[in-house]
């Protein structure tokens, strides 16, 4: 199933690029409004791009009023990225949803103070809060990853979502100031894919959820490498705001490959001894 | 309709301390004035948002300001080379007034040549920095052209509709009821990123898809 990643996509602003793929996530839909960060909010890299959009979006009220109902008329599954400051939050927004393809919780943006709950914890309420299908979405920068996805597995997620851009900086190379007003801001772009493959095969051998995998895909090679790792299904992110034809460039280019040969490789590649967790 | 294509490098000039990018135009509709384009930049992650300068037949024209290595990048561009284009993009100038008058400071003259086609050549003020940045004046033939510390609002007639282009802090200047195109960092330039967010009268607005043109 080819995704887009959460933020990186407005399926109603633009319902043709939606349309090229197996499913929308929404961007992360917290309790109340947000703004998100002041501008200046992106960067570009060598390698890459640093956000720090703060989680821009119209509120729990407003998305499930107003925003769902246009979404829904689009006929893709929907999945809802949920976000917010604690476990309550998060449960709140899963008991409100009905009628979604599945929930991913974003337990990872990097460009807002974190939740003082724990992912586990997070997990627990949301899964008494619904029986949708729960995502888990998890940033790489934990020093035991699979350790947390064990943690949300035995929560009682039904899968993983891998990887979140990871915390970086940019300096404006006049003034030496931060780029980003935030200062800090999220990195994506291709720079992240050799350590989104590592996430995903790292947690499909922890735990053996179905797995987003996401992270510099751009291309039908990355979304192979992302399956040969573990992942069931693929999201495109920065690489779409580049080419917003680039989910049916990469269909096309997928065309003839048998990608459950191709994803049954994991389980080659999960030997300890070729890659240490 | 917007499209994205792989365009043909016509030819890179010199204007001032600024290039115009001469692209073959393919199938690619150039828009409205105030429209923009996201032009793939050589060995970048992003493409870099550029409004329409000029469009003669079968071409689009850009002037690009290398302040960075996607600028410069494309810049750097050859005869023969070619990048994808995609646009246009955003909403362009309200061109139903009645005295028109057109504004810009430095590159943000970029969209006035094809503006000033579309309103039959009126009244044009470019402030620039410096004598050499105003070599890119001879892009807008009649204009009055005044350089820093001078400042295109310290010679602004009075009874115009202001249509203008430039650094915010021109833009802030101008006085209500102008049309003000506005620039902003931008990653993908169709509402996905929401990186081109600027605050206008107290409200986060998305330059690509609100703008980049709004009003004062």
């Amino acid at each position: 199933m080819l995704l887009n990643a959460s933020g990186c996509l407005d399926a109603l602003v633009a319902p043709e690029v939606a349309a090229q793929l197996d499913g929308f996530v929404t961007k992360t839909i917290t309790p109340l409004r947000r703004e998100g960060n002041a501008p200046p909010r992106i960067a570009e890299t060598a390698h890459g791009m640093l956000n720090a959009i703060g989680l821009a979006n119209p509120g729990r009220e407003r998305f499930l009023n107003d925003h769902l109902p246009r979404l829904r008329e689009l006929e893709l599954p929907l999945w809802i990225s949920v976000g917010g400051f604690c476990a309550d939050d998060y449960a709140e927004t899963c008991a409100a949803l009905t009628d979604v393809h599945a929930v991913e919780l974003n337990l990872s943006c990097p460009n807002v103070d974190e939740a003082a709950d724990s992912a586990g914890e997070i997990v627990a309420a949301c899964r008494a809060a619904t029986s949708l299908p729960l995502y888990a979405k998890l940033s790489a920068a934990h020093a035991d990853l699979p350790q947390v996805a064990r943690a949300v597995a035995d929560a009682g997620a039904d899968g993983l979502s891998l990887i979140n851009t990871l915390r970086g900086l940019a300096l404006d190379p006049h003034s030496h100031e931060p780029v980003l007003a935030r200062g800090s801001g999220g990195l994506s772009g291709p720079s992240l894919k050799p350590i989104a493959l590592h996430a995903v095969h790292a947690c499909y051998t922890a735990t053996r959820l179905p797995i987003v995998g996401m992270g510099g895909v751009a291309s039908a090679q990355d979304v192979v490498d992302m399956l040969a790792c573990g992942a069931r299904h693929v999201a495109l992110g920065t690489a779409l705001f580049a080419d917003p034809q680039l989910p049916q460039r990469v269909r096309e280019e997928l065309t003839g490959l048998d990608l459950d040969e191709v994803f049954a490789r994991a389980h080659v590649v999960a030997e300890p001894r070729v890659f240490a967790a | 309709m917007q499209r994205r294509e792989r365009l043909n490098v016509v030819g890179v000039d010199a204007v001032g301390p600024y290039a115009l990018l001469r692209l073959a135009r393919g199938r690619v509709d150039p828009g409205g004035p105030g429209q923009f384009f996201m032009l793939e930049a050589p060995g970048r992650v992003l493409p870099r948002a550029l409004s329409l300068c000029l469009a003669p037949p079968g071409e689009l024209h850009f002037l690009i300001d290398a302040v960075g290595p996607g600028t410069a990048a494309l810049c750097s561009l050859e005869r023969g080379d070619a990048i994808h284009v995609f646009g246009p993009l955003g909403n362009g100038f309200d061109l139903g007034v009645e005295r028109p008058l057109l504004v810009g400071g430095g590159i943000g003259m970029a969209p006035l040549p094809y503006l000033a086609e579309a309103l039959r050549f009126p009244p044009t003020i470019l402030g620039f920095r410096s004598e050499r940045h105003a070599e890119a004046a001879s892009l807008m033939p009649g204009a009055e052209v005044v350089i820093d510390p001078v400042l295109v609002t310290d010679v602004l007639p009075n009874g115009f509709d202001i249509l203008a282009c430039g650094p915010e802090p021109m833009l802030r200047a101008l006085p209500a009821g102008a049309q003000l195109a506005w620039e902003a960092p931008m990653a993908c330039g169709y509402g996905a990123c929401y990186g081109c967010a600027v605050e206008i009268g107290g409200e986060l607005k998305r330059l690509c898809v609100e703008g980049p043109v709004l009003a004062a």
